[in-house]
């Protein structure tokens, strides 16, 4: 699964109105995530979650700023998140279903935020380039 | 089998409420095929599928979306036994219309998907829990009667 230019342009031009709000968008995305799917907070339990914790800020940051740098290097994702593609393989060893439901909830928090801008169309490419950066992140899995 | 607390079921309705059910209905199901264009395996006989405005501006897709979403309207007036609720509608899904499950699951999150599109701020965390339990809890149903 590869991006198309059209895909690319849609995916960076919406990039420009997220970065701007990047820890919002992080951490409601994190908030999400916790609340409609809460196996998922098993993987956290040395962070405080609930909403409006300074860890969960601090997270969702880091979730939104290595988003970026897949943006950046859109051409080359898997480069640009090798070693957090390690990190998850050998280290955290988040179960691969979860990246569906992060991806959903980012999916989300950008249609609340930002619905004029969330067309079909980028709403395809958005959910296109989150699969691969899933995938680019689980591919050293086994 | 789901239950849904006074909550849950309030976030639900109330939202629900504000929702027009033809206009989400089109959107969800369009958005579906543009967004996973296998699904539309479904729809050989909708006409023309071939671009996201195509997908979008189709008459039999916007109708089709709103028989959908007409449907779950339904679902909501019968939360506590959604099993029971969709039970003839589970049997056509498999014996006729042979759909994967699967694809419950991705129309309820494309659904979700817009209604946060539409209410913004007010589709918080906690509405959206609901209204993810009430998708799987509808998709479940959906695929209880397949053999």
């Amino acid at each position: 699964m590869s991006l198309t230019k059209a895909e690319r342009t849609v995916i960076l031009s919406l990039w420009d109105k997220i970065s701007a709000q990047a820890d919002v968008i992080g951490t409601e995305a994190l908030e999400r995530l916790f609340a409609s799917y809460p196996q998922t907070k098993t993987y956290f339990p040395h962070l405080d979650l609930r909403p409006g914790s300074a860890h969960l800020r601090v997270h969702g940051a880091k979730v939104v700023a290595a988003l970026g740098d897949a943006v950046k290097s859109i051409d080359n994702i898997a480069g640009a998140l090798a070693k957090l593609s390690e990190l998850h393989a050998y280290i955290l060893r988040v179960d691969p279903v979860n990246f569906k439901l992060l991806s959903h909830c980012l999916l989300v928090t950008v249609a609340s935020h930002f619905p004029a801008d969330f067309t079909a169309d980028a709403h395809t490419a958005w959910d296109k380039f989150l699969s691969i950066v899933s995938c680019v992140l689980t591919e050293k899995y086994r | 089998m789901v239950h849904f607390s006074a909550e849950e079921k309030t976030a639900v309705t109330s939202l629900w409420g504000k929702v027009n059910v033809e206009e989400a209905g089109g959107e969800a199901l369009g958005r579906l095929l543009v967004v996973y264009p296998w699904t539309q395996r479904f729809f050989d006989n909708f006409g023309n599928l071939s671009s996201a405005s195509a997908i979008m501006g189709n008459p039999k897709v916007k109708a089709h979306g709103k028989k959908v979403l007409t449907s779950f309207g339904d679902a909501i007036k019968n939360m506590d036994n959604l099993k029971g609720a969709f039970a003839k509608l589970s049997e056509l899904h498999c014996d006729k219309l042979h759909v994967d499950p699967e694809n419950f699951r991705l129309l309820g999150n494309v659904l979700v998907i817009i209604l946060a599109s539409h209410f913004g701020k007010e589709f918080t965390p906690g509405v959206q829990a609901a209204w993810q339990k009430l998708m799987a809890g509808v998709a479940t149903a959906l695929a209880h009667k397949y053999h």
